[in-house]
């Protein structure tokens, strides 16, 4: 198996350093919609100058770099010991480097392993899959945006939610409602709805791996994503919550099966900084694509 | 065009300041988060300051007075002559502070806080008694704001790590927007009650 190391550090400094062009898009038509001269005309436009800065001086976009995330899918033979070593050898090296910042903190002493190595940290996820060759996604998750997600149990009487779409929407409007600017709007909002507390949560943050622009194949979750986007924009919370028309640059949803007797609907929100890269390697080539 | 406010700053100059405003700071400023703030109520302000703390306590004092404390977790370079640059410095969301924040604001004799997100009615009010104002800087524009940070002049509980520790800096033309005033208003809460009654009408159709 090849020795990817240098290429996950390469990995990590693109996914830190260098916005995918659906979310710079996004955030550069957020901008003309808004009133010039505003709060939320300035913040948007400081946010697009930040993200050209980033990319020309190779600096993180956003100094919380986060929880790194890797999804990683392997062919049949692949290690997942050799890979998680490779990740972690990556990791130590792009902290060094100034790309991620020390953010590994013990939960209870608050010590910090000034390696961004601990316990479960990073999030890895390993799949072995049909094709022959590897590929690692990667997400950078900022602590205040996370900080914004939210799991709902439905029916839920102070809503009040049922168990259908209707209440998935309406848990939907209530997170982004309660998160207003705090998770650096204009966000993204990832909806896992059904599965078991843990699946729900990991299929709503890996909707944030989607291009903004495409379409969910279910057409009735197609429906409703384009909906609550508009819907959660017609709140005016804003770009920093300072006021305005864009709160959120899209909405993702997906359904898992779920036992008869429970019905969750998780919100994972993203930051605009939404920074999310795929890594393929396939035949000695690699290649870093944006979603 | 923004206000131009350099540290020290007076009273009168934050009492000029309503929300809404753009402010261009210049000074020397302390970086202060989460652990930051517990470490302050823990040690000097609910608690007797022990003999190890007392030097921290005595640059705090003298530094924060008139000053400003930022919500931020840098990411720091050691350059190759040994000083510290900051790489990226954009605030954190301050409301995790929000129980500590007006006892620090009054204790230190503080000017502003910059963080995001906003604060709480605790911090308002202390902003109103004593003359102080909440700053909001633009959440993740972390490259930007670290080509305003001129110079790390000193930092201190490094051992809180890189990110919680606090940072001693000079900044020049650090722009920020005023969201809540020594007036009692605050952006939030506005922000906060127009969202809320949209939601309800949105919530009414099926």
């Amino acid at each position: 198996m090849q020795d990817t190391t240098e290429q996950l550090v390469e990995l990590i400094k693109t996914t830190s350093t260098d916005l995918s062009p659906d979310v710079e898009q996004a955030l550069t038509e957020a901008r003309t919609q808004e009133q010039g001269g505003s709060a939320a005309e300035g913040a948007l436009l400081t946010i697009l100058n930040n993200v050209d800065m980033s990319r020309r001086t190779g600096r993180p976009i956003c100094q919380d770099t986060g929880t790194p995330i890797f999804h990683v899918w392997y062919p049949e033979g692949g290690s997942q010991r050799k890979l998680r070593e490779q990740i972690v050898a990556a990791v130590k090296i792009a902290t060094e480097r100034s790309f991620l910042r020390p953010n590994a903190v013990e939960a209870l002493s608050g010590k910090n392993s000034g390696d961004n190595i601990g316990k479960d940290f990073p999030t890895i996820h390993f799949d072995e899959w049909e094709n022959d060759y590897l590929k690692i996604g990667l997400m950078l998750k900022g602590g205040g945006s996370e900080n914004c997600g939210a799991q709902y149990s439905v029916p839920s009487p102070e809503l009040p939610a049922t168990r259908d779409i209707k209440g998935v929407r309406k848990a939907v409007l209530d997170a982004a409602f309660k998160a207003q600017g705090l998770g650096c709007a204009p966000g993204i909002i990832g909806v896992g709805i059904g599965g078991d507390r843990v699946t729900s949560m990991v299929k709503a943050k890996e909707q944030h791996f989607r291009h903004l622009g495409d379409h969910n194949p279910d057409p009735e979750l197609d429906a409703m994503e384009k909906r609550l986007h508009r819907e959660i924009n017609e709140l005016g919370i804003g770009p920093m919550g300072f006021g305005g028309k864009t709160t959120v640059l899209g909405v993702k949803m997906a359904q898992l099966h779920r036992v008869p007797a429970s019905f969750f609907v998780s919100i994972g929100y993203m930051c605009w900084a939404d920074r999310r890269k795929i890594m393929t390697v396939k035949d000695g080539d690699v290649s870093i694509q944006s979603p | 065009m923004a206000t131009k406010l350099t540290v020290p700053i007076s009273e009168e100059q934050i009492r000029a300041l309503k929300v809404g405003d753009q402010v261009s700071l210049s000074g020397v400023v302390f970086t202060g988060r989460d652990a930051a703030h517990k470490y302050m109520i823990e040690n000097f302000i609910d608690g007797a300051c022990p003999d190890s703390e007392k030097a921290t306590y005595d640059l705090l004092k003298k530094g924060l007075a008139n000053s400003v404390i930022y919500h931020c977790g840098p990411v720091v370079r050691t350059r190759d002559d040994g000083k510290y640059e900051f790489v990226a410095a954009g605030p954190t969301t301050s409301i995790r502070e929000e129980p500590y924040q007006g006892a620090v604001i009054s204790h230190f004799g503080l000017r502003a806080v910059i963080g995001k997100g906003g604060m709480g009615d605790k911090t308002l009010a202390a902003c109103k008694e004593h003359g102080a104002v909440y700053l909001h800087a633009i959440g993740g524009a972390a490259t930007l704001i670290a080509e305003s940070v001129k110079e790390v002049l000193s930092v201190h509980k490094l051992d809180l790590g890189v990110p919680e520790a606090f940072w001693e800096i000079r900044v020049e033309d650090f722009l920020c927007v005023v969201t809540m005033d020594s007036h009692g208003d605050s952006l939030h809460d506005r922000i906060r009650a127009q969202s809320e009654a949209k939601l309800r009408d949105i919530l009414a159709s099926p």
